[in-house]
């Protein structure tokens, strides 16, 4: 809990996301219930156990990168910087050289990603090792930009320079919570009184034959490669893995009162956040939740809140037979009685899992759930399975007053992360 | 405001495995760049490295976690467990009261290379289980709180070489929010064929053959860096629940952070040093103290010419006004940077030089470049330190600075 009394508010919310352009296209596209898995186009994955992904139509050309920035940049850091440029202008922010609203030293940046550039360094270790044929790469076939490409941390660095933000900058990257944790260090700079302002978020791009190909190996991701479309569904009981995705969310993190001095908007506060770890296995879950509960736990008493409170919980929600029960029984310990009553559902069912931008892509989609009162639904949802007995938002979105809201996700290494969000206006009761 | 001691050190570095072997090659003025073994570097244009070549994985890793994990994780998992070791610490019964907070690089990277030529050259089925698990940045984190229990808040952050001192950064909001105890720092194996080919295009690696040629920092011949592996990892605890687990030894206390960034350019440094010199002085303030007060300064050491001009150039504007010079030495010099375990190492170094009450030199500094108001360290030498700043910068513009002190029952007594 914040000890400066410093709170923190959402200002800016930028989305690149599968199946649609922004926050408001993918806003539009989840509260419809609108999938955007298919068939993978970016290479031929007939080779591949599981052939479905939800990928995004990116062209950073026609979304106002330079011709620079895409030649030097992963995919996953140009994605970044084209959500981050929407969120900083849908903070209504003025930052940059020779503004003067904004002390530059006072902004930070913490990107989160899981898997960083591992697209562009597999694609230039295909063409250094002439498709892996050599052991020692050749160099005459390297591009200039690889030691961007070898340490995520050049992601931070693009959008310290895009914005002039010269405060603390980092990467995080904590596997498939990196989005939430990434969201919540941001959190804690504005609280512990080391910035103003955060540009937060995370970015993925795994979508590209190694990724696929280890997920392959140990059955995390979906056969279903006949249905494409309806091939990631959480919660149901033929769920049998995740579909992946990509994409990025970036938000703009901002201090109360210096959001309130300059009349910004305010989404929604950042209340609480909280991670944990279950010490047990690096993909494997014990069935009883008891360490993600931990997270929620921790994470509503930093805000103060207390379980009945919490109205709608974004679950992590792979759609792999073990999270999922992991997850019903992490919110039913946490929340108690209330966990039969809360609206818990599952945006992987239409987007896919970007590994760690989904965490703050469901950030996002969970401050518009706030500050708009609707609630988006689990995709796919028709057979329900005992193990898995709330109520997951089926299939159509619903109308629903969220004072406060609950972000959790789980990742790979043990990591699980819970954030609250509440809306501006809650009063504790 | 909460109190952070450093209470172990696990060192699996270049100049030794061990704390003691470390120091011991630095006293010494026994730098361990030397020609890459393992494989042929010669089309890369770089032949040398600092290799951590006395690390025998088998006697610090469980050989069915070794068969699952990247060299970065060996050398992880060994420095977690010295540092346990070194600071006597039992995981208490509260599992929650332990994080793993690391800084991590270029992640598994021998791991990867072999299973992506694996995947190009026979097809996806020889892409093995453990991929998904090897390589990417937070394995090690992982591992190590699954090895040993840790259930308690933990992270990998990514500053490029900065790293190691972010993770103590960080470590401290962890710390200021309930959770007594975190292992920090972090290692780096990145002398294998793709990551060196990678690190290579950053355009600051030495080409030089000879090692008194290669990494030679604040010199007038200086040429660019070696890239090294390994780093450190360190056990840092709330002041009082150390004493209340009645630790026997402190190493020494963190009483100040910074960190910023140039906000420049995507590779190269800002050209006023304005931000590096504001992440001291923010360390500075958040110690409370003044530059006055500093007895040494763990430099950078880029080793590239403009890069450590800038870096003498911050440490002017910030020590610039003292009536003596600041003592100023760049360690590094002895191992190679070692991107996120380089800052962890120098932080390992700094308290070690509290310790003993010696200052570690310079490796292969001949010919120091100007440096008015400061004191370029050439060779090891006795001095008192109370109080160090350790520096660190990320490629790209990350700029972090670190303040420990000695410990006070030490000082006062």
């Amino acid at each position: 809990v914040s000890t400066t009394g410093r709170r923190v508010v959402i200002t800016g919310i930028g989305v690149v996301a599968p199946g649609s352009m922004g926050h408001e296209g993918f806003w539009e596209m989840i509260t419809a219930g609108r999938t955007a898995t298919r068939r993978i186009t970016f290479f031929d994955p007939s080779r591949f156990r599981s052939q479905v992904a939800a990928e995004v139509d990116f062209d950073g050309r026609k979304l106002g990168l330079t011709a620079h920035e895409v030649f030097r940049n992963d995919r996953f850091v140009q994605m970044a910087m084209v959500a981050a440029d929407e969120a900083v202008a849908d903070s209504g922010l003025a930052l940059g050289a020779g503004v003067e609203a904004t002390d530059p030293d006072r902004v930070g940046v913490v990107l989160g990603t899981a898997v960083g550039a591992t697209m562009r360094l597999e694609d230039e270790y295909v063409a250094v090792s002439d498709a892996g044929t050599h052991w020692l790469v050749d160099p005459q076939y390297a591009s200039r930009f690889l030691h961007h490409a070898l340490v995520p941390s050049c992601g931070a660095t693009e959008l310290a320079v895009r914005f002039g933000a010269s405060g603390p900058a980092t990467v995080v990257s904590t596997g498939c919570t990196s989005g939430i944790d990434a969201v919540g260090y941001g959190s804690q700079l504005i609280e512990d009184g080391d910035a103003d302002v955060v540009i937060a978020g995370a970015s993925d791009a795994p979508i590209s034959p190694i990724s696929m190909a280890c997920f392959d190996t140990i059955r995390a991701t979906t056969g279903n490669n006949d249905d494409p479309a309806h091939a990631a569904r959480p919660f149901d009981a033929r769920r049998d893995g995740f579909v992946m995705g990509e994409g990025s969310a970036v938000l703009v993190l901002e201090e109360l009162e210096h959001a309130r001095r300059r009349g910004a908007e305010v989404y929604c506060e950042v209340s609480g956040y909280a991670n944990r770890c279950n010490a047990h296995h690096m993909t494997g879950l014990r069935p009883d939740g008891v360490e993600m509960a931990e997270a929620i736990r921790l994470a509503l008493d930093q805000g103060r809140i207390d379980a009945d409170e919490v109205g709608y919980v974004n679950a992590h929600g792979s759609g792999t037979k073990q999270n999922d029960r992991h997850e019903t029984a992490a919110v039913k310990l946490s929340l108690g009685p209330t966990a039969q009553q809360v609206s818990m559902s599952s945006i992987k069912s239409m987007i896919g899992h970007s590994l760690g931008a989904i965490g703050s892509i469901e950030i996002a989609a969970t401050a518009l759930a706030v500050q708009r009162g609707v609630v988006p639904p689990t995709a796919n949802y028709e057979v329900p399975d005992p193990e898995c007995d709330l109520d997951y938002v089926p299939n159509t979105a619903r109308e629903q007053k969220v004072d406060v809201a609950l972000s959790v996700g789980s990742g790979f290494g043990g990591f699980q992360s819970a954030i609250v969000l509440a809306h501006p206006t809650r009063r504790t009761p | 405001v909460t109190g952070l001691v450093v209470t172990g050190i696990g060192v699996v570095a270049p100049t030794g495995v061990g704390v003691e072997a470390h120091w011991s090659s630095l006293v010494r003025g026994e730098p361990a760049i030397r020609p890459i073994v393992g494989f042929d570097p010669a089309q890369y244009g770089v032949s040398l490295a600092g290799q951590v070549t006395g690390f025998v994985p088998a006697d610090h890793v469980d050989p069915r976690l070794m068969v699952q994990t990247d060299r970065w994780t060996w050398m992880s998992l060994a420095a977690a467990t010295l540092a346990a070791q070194d600071a006597g610490y039992t995981p208490p019964e509260d599992a929650y009261a332990t994080s793993v907070f690391l800084a991590a690089g270029s992640g598994g990277n021998e791991f990867s290379q072999h299973e992506i030529q694996g995947l190009w050259a026979k097809g996806p089925k020889s892409v093995g289980a453990y991929q998904s698990i090897a390589w990417f940045y937070a394995a090690s984190t992982g591992q190590i709180s699954i090895r040993d229990g840790y259930k308690g808040p933990s992270g990998v952050v990514v500053s490029e070489g900065a790293g190691g001192l972010d993770s103590i950064g960080w470590a401290r909001r962890v710390v200021r929010r309930g959770t007594p105890a975190v292992l920090v720092g972090g290692t780096e194996a990145g002398v294998t064929p793709y990551a060196l080919l990678c690190q290579a295009t950053s355009g600051r690696l030495s080409t030089a053959t000879a090692p008194e040629d290669a990494y030679k920092p604040f010199d007038r011949r200086a040429s660019g860096h070696v890239i090294g592996e390994g780093g450190a990892i360190l056990l840092v605890e709330e002041t009082d629940a150390a004493r209340a687990r009645g630790v026997e030894r402190v190493w020494g206390e963190v009483v100040g952070h910074g960190a910023t960034h140039d906000a420049h350019h995507h590779a190269d440094p800002a050209p006023d040093a304005r931000q590096y010199a504001r992440a001291i002085q923010l360390s500075l303030a958040d110690a409370g103290i003044t530059p006055d007060e500093v007895d040494l300064v763990l430099a950078d050491g880029a080793g590239v010419p403009e890069l450590d001009a800038l870096e003498l150039e911050a440490l002017q504007r910030v020590f610039g006004g003292r009536a003596d010079p600041v003592p100023v030495t760049a360690p590094s010099s002895f191992t190679g940077r070692l991107m996120a375990g380089g800052s962890a190492l120098d932080v390992a170094t700094a308290l070690l030089a509290m310790r003993d009450g010696i200052v570690p030199g310079t490796a292969y500094l001949d010919d120091p470049v100007d440096a008015p108001g400061l004191d370029l360290v050439q060779h090891s030498r006795a001095q008192q330190v109370e109080t160090a700043v350790v520096l660190a910068r990320g490629f790209g513009g990350f700029n972090s600075s670190l303040v420990l002190r000695r410990p006070t029952e030490e000082r006062t007594s």
